[in-house]
């Protein structure tokens, strides 16, 4: 197959401001040089990605799955769920029956 | 499934004609598929973990049916492995991730716990790429697999580990998960069988999510026959995945042995195309998908080389930007405190948090994490994820069009044979590999890759076959057909 592609001038301008965005909304630590590495590749994957700008979808619908499945409702119905031994057992660190983590609300 | 003798080729329905003609015990089979592991795995590498008291306690319980007589399936007593993308209770697993170090499931994937019903004996865990993303396993955390066929090539992925396993002889089948191609790849590059139902046949229920709109769980088997074996034991509605598809699974069997004749077969284009620039198929690969094409038009298909896909060659970046959306928001799982690594020590738990996913997460898994995060924002949704769906719509409508006038399509499954561990190192460069297998998981269609012949260095190429939404039993006929005019399944790699 001979792949459809453009690169867009946008991309190549990727900035390291974008990528310490990007990683604070993921909650992924990163290092200067870890930083500038992806700044790199995700500018030359971008490059590869822009080619869809160029296709023509006026009035055509998103396709959200494979499937043509819409509106999946189940019962309203309690069923069985796993005892708290067996859902706590992998928790890095518990206390009683609860996760426990560093203080999300700190007292000013 | 002797280490070294030859009948360690054993397909499914011979193991199970053996296994109920008492000529052999699962006990037996099972501990000369555990033998063959540990023989050829310092090598292969394709396990992650190996339950070998599991499964022979299993085996024992599935010789106690066998000789009652009430062997509930095919299955009964035979030896598979389980992709470590899927939970396994009490078995760890780990999606190939430092993130997964130490998690033990408290319960089995749906396909698990069917295959655990069907009295299927797991011998263990297969590695993979972290979290399902990459196409060569050298993205594991653990460590790379090797290709059985040359130790130093990559066996494809991300379900290398299990098609690997298929090619070693070191089980009779194996369970994958392909979202752009991660069962079928591995299957071309390793010369086994691979196959990727329709979306929805499957229940995704405890297969540790990638992208939720195109994972499907799958087999590797070492016939096509197998392979319909296998998916009968897997599929079906599960209240448990809500996006499982509420037909009850035919008999997908039901149509083997009916052959290729009257069928229309479409080569669309677009899967044919080369130019100088090195895109499209090694020349290798080209002669052996050329000659399996003039293969079934002289047994009876009818081939037409005009069919089109105009839309298909945009299926990569469509599936560039799906993914790693869907992606980036499956993982905001992976936080340290439920489950999982967890780095401690930071001034706050944002800290902790950040830390623990920089340590827990590997380059790829990262790379299209922030790529998602990015489509998905604000200012570039529309550019980027709105536009790849309504691109989806098209390349869907174009498949629609072609089996309006075909009842199956014919393509490559790989532009190249298996490639050399570290030979390909830019990302964009390894997203290429997946460019014929994607265009099915895009439109939710069903497809297989089975071996058509050899190439470069003795390597093996697939064929892949895709048919429409629910034909599983056509396309799983024709892939028969086709494997009977060759030996190319015969052939195996040398180990001893």
């Amino acid at each position: 197959m001979v792949m459809s592609d453009s690169r867009a001038s946008d991309a190549e301008a990727f900035s390291a401001e974008q990528v310490r965005h990007l990683a604070m909304l993921a909650r992924i630590g990163m290092t200067p040089q870890e930083v500038e590495g992806f700044r790199a590749e995700l500018a030359s994957i971008l490059g590869h990605i822009e080619a869809l700008a160029a296709v023509d979808t006026e009035g055509v619908p998103p396709t959200a799955n494979g499937a043509d499945l819409l509106n999946v409702q189940a019962e309203d119905a309690a069923r069985p769920s796993l005892p708290v031994e067996a859902v706590l057992a992998n928790a890095p660190q518990r206390e009683a029956d609860y996760f426990r983590v560093q203080a999300v609300l700190e007292s000013s | 499934m002797t280490a070294n003798a030859p009948e360690g080729w054993l397909t499914i329905a011979e193991a199970a004609a053996r296994l109920r003609g008492g000529e052999v015990t699962s006990t037996e089979l099972t501990s000369a598929a555990l033998e063959r592991i540990r023989a050829t795995d310092e090598r292969v590498r394709a396990f992650v973990t190996v339950t070998e008291e599991g499964a022979l306690e299993a085996a024992a319980a599935a010789d106690d049916l066998l000789r009652a007589g009430d062997a509930p399936s095919a299955l009964t007593g035979v030896p598979i492995a389980l992709k470590d993308v899927l939970m396994t209770e009490g078995v760890r697993t780990t999606a190939g991730s430092r993130m997964l170090d130490d998690l033990t499931p408290p319960y089995d994937a749906t396909s698990v716990a069917r295959l655990r019903a069907a009295g299927a004996v797991s011998v263990g865990k297969t590695n993979m790429d972290e979290f399902a993303m990459g196409s060569s396993t050298e993205h594991s955390a653990w460590f790379p697999t090797a290709n059985p066929w040359d130790l130093e090539r990559v066996p494809g992925g991300s379900s290398g580990g299990s098609a690997a396993a298929v090619a070693a002889g070191q089980c009779v089948a194996s369970l994958g998960s392909d979202t752009g191609g991660s069962i079928r790849q591995p299957a071309a590059f390793c010369g086994v069988v691979g196959m990727k139902p329709t979306y929805g046949r499957v229940s995704r229920y405890g297969l540790i999510a990638f992208a939720s709109s195109l994972d499907q769980i799958g087999p590797f088997t070492r016939t096509v026959e197998d392979a319909a074996l296998l998916l009968q034991a897997i599929a079906g509605p599960d209240p448990l995945d809500s996006t499982c598809s509420d037909e009850p699974a035919p008999d997908f069997g039901a149509q083997l042995g009916e052959g290729l004749d009257g069928l229309r077969i479409a080569a669309p284009r677009q899967f044919f195309e080369r130019n100088d620039e090195g895109q499209g198929m090694d020349e290798g690969v080209a002669a052996a998908v050329e000659g399996a094409l003039d293969l079934l038009a002289g047994a009876g298909a009818a081939l037409d080389r005009g069919a089109s896909l105009p839309s298909v060659g945009y299926s990569l970046p469509v599936y560039y930007v799906l993914a790693p959306s869907e992606c980036s928001a499956n993982l905001a799982r992976y936080d340290g405190v439920k489950y999982g690594y967890a780095a401690r020590g930071g001034a706050s738990m944002w800290e902790d948090m950040e830390a623990t996913r920089q340590h827990g997460f590997g380059a790829e898994v990262k790379r299209r994490i922030l790529l998602g995060a990015y489509a998905l924002s604000a200012g570039y949704y529309d550019a980027y994820y709105l536009q790849a769906q309504k691109v989806r719509t098209i390349i869907r409508r174009e498949f629609d069009a072609v089996f309006e006038q075909a009842d199956l399509i014919v393509a490559p499954t790989t532009p190249t044979v298996a490639f050399r561990q570290g030979e390909i190192t830019d990302p964009y460069q390894m997203y290429l590999n997946d460019i014929y297998t994607i265009p099915a998981n895009i439109a939710g269609l069903p497809a297989i890759s089975l071996p058509c012949g050899f190439a470069e260095a003795g390597m093996p190429v697939g064929l892949q076959l895709i048919a429409n939404r629910n034909q599983e039993a056509l396309l799983l006929r024709a892939a028969q057909a086709f494997e009977q005019l060759g030996d190319w399944s015969g052939r195996h790699p040398q180990l001893d």
